[in-house]
């Protein structure tokens, strides 16, 4: 897939979050844009804003009377799907539906609802470090900490809770390129990719009311607001959101806690050896390399920053620029891994926050856990071999480290 | 001490629950739930500062006995 737009002519006036050099140089994109232009904007996706404050993202994330949540992918093409529904219900709805589309799938990310698959997770993760450690020595010490261990872990477990077939979990990480990646493209490619998902849901759908089970899927189609039962859109829409919302950002959120790790040897050493520090360490690394931006369409012409936001403009929130903003934090730039108060934006701010955080804590503390306990000594075989995902999720895709023995 | 939620504000982020089990336990639905009605047990005080620093809605405060009407 190919890029409509091109390269980016100045980060203030002509951003574009999906062009490779964006998610590769976020941090400074972001600290010289709070110095000179805190609200950018750009033509590209027929207008976008870029708020990289953390007062602007907050304020925004909190208001949804100026903005929708109808679309939080910016893609060349703007859903027609209506609020208060929208497209991937809860995370497409806007108030009051919203509250109880949520509400209906809380209960399977509650903590007490995710303690339990700590077990699952950790042999998951044994399991392919097992297998790394012949890979490394059959490859002079390198392995690639993104490809041969980050990217499977989410897909695994998802997988596992909608009751999808494990082995197509090279198709699960093509929807989600597809969607979350492929967005600025032209609109027969964009169209063409959610026929293939779509195709695909429906396909598992027919499978689960033949063969219900326990699993989200059969829950999903057995749900009800009310006395009422789900629409068929509704259902299939949360299945999309459920497949694709907690794939690439829990990869990228492990993959970037490891390539900290490799790069910042006192860090590491000091997590082996005090691994009390594990859940600071955790949250620390959650804030500095947060790997979810969120997306709002304005519904009601209202000015942030001294920018005329107009109805139908993009707004990004980038929660990562929000999370390293000085204004917020002290030391924001550091990650300090002892750090006790830390109330990042992680997981987004407001009735959005991130349905699946317990289970994506959970997923990124089990596996820098287990990857240190396999290799406590690694680092990186070389900065060029790190490649960076493109879009609204940012996380590297490519990690090669060298296991010292 | 004692601990005061606000649930208007709270969004079930549960970092409450992580960090101070003793003080807060969660519902089915991932929302908190005071223990003790939020009395913060004898050498719990830092937990409870803790709990309080890592909500990122604000949506605990903290308050002496003596201000509230149990005493």
């Amino acid at each position: 897939m190919t890029s409509i737009y091109g390269p980016v002519a100045d980060w203030a006036t002509d951003f574009d979050h999906a062009e490779p050099e964006y998610n590769a140089n976020a941090h400074e994109v972001w600290k010289e844009l709070r110095g000179t232009c805190p609200v950018a904007h750009t033509d590209r996706y027929e207008g976008a804003w870029l708020p990289v404050t953390h007062e602007h993202v907050s304020q925004i994330a909190y208001d949804t009377e100026h903005f929708t949540s109808r679309s939080v992918v910016v893609t060349t093409y703007r859903p027609l799907a209506e609020a208060p529904v929208g497209n991937a219900p809860p995370i497409s709805s806007d108030p009051p539906f919203h509250r109880d589309a949520r509400r209906i799938l809380l209960p399977a990310f509650s903590p007490k609802a995710i303690e339990p698959m700590e077990k699952d997770v950790r042999a998951l993760c044994r399991s392919l470090l097992f297998d790394m450690v012949e890979a490394a020595a059959a490859n002079g010490g390198i392995v690639d900490a993104a490809v041969q261990y980050a990217q499977h872990i989410p897909v695994s477990v998802i997988s596992l809770m909608l009751g999808f077939p494990a082995e197509d979990a090279e198709l699960f990480r093509g929807f989600v390129h597809d969607v979350v990646e492929g967005v600025n493209v032209g609109l027969d490619q964009r169209f063409a990719a959610f026929q293939r998902l779509g195709e695909y849901i429906e396909q598992q759908v027919l499978e689960h009311i033949e063969n219900p089970r326990d699993d989200l899927t059969t829950y999903l189609l057995n749900a009800k607001i009310g006395d009422e039962p789900l629409t068929v859109g509704h259902v299939r829409g949360s299945i999309v959101l459920l497949l694709i919302a907690g794939i690439d950002t829990t990869w990228s959120a492990i993959g970037s806690s490891l390539l900290h790790l490799a790069t910042h040897p006192d860090d590491r050493s000091r997590l082996v050896a005090e691994p009390e520090l594990m859940p600071t360490a955790i949250e620390e690394l959650l804030r500095v390399y947060a790997p979810v931006t969120m997306a709002r369409l304005v519904k009601a012409d209202v000015e942030i920053g001294g920018c005329p936001m107009k109805v139908d403009d993009w707004v990004l929130l980038p929660f990562p620029a929000a999370n390293v903003d000085p204004a917020a934090f002290e030391r924001a730039d550091e990650v300090l891994i002892d750090r006790a108060e830390n109330r990042h934006l992680a997981f987004g701010l407001g009735i959005h926050r991130c349905l699946g955080s317990n289970l994506a804590r959970l997923e990124v503390r089990v596996a820098v856990e287990e990857f240190l306990a396999a290799f406590p000594d690694f680092e990186l075989a070389g900065p060029e071999g790190v490649t960076w995902s493109v879009g609204q999720i940012r996380g590297p895709r490519t990690l090669p480290v060298r296991i010292n023995a | 001490m004692k601990v005061l939620l606000d649930l208007e504000r709270c969004q079930g982020h549960n970092r409450c629950y992580a960090i101070a089990p003793e003080i807060f336990d969660v519902d089915d639905y991932g929302m908190p739930v005071l223990l003790q009605d939020g009395v913060v047990p004898d050498g719990l005080q830092d937990k409870a500062a803790l709990a309080i620093a890592n909500c990122p809605e604000f949506a605990i405060t903290a308050v002496e006995p003596t201000d509230s009407a149990e005493g």
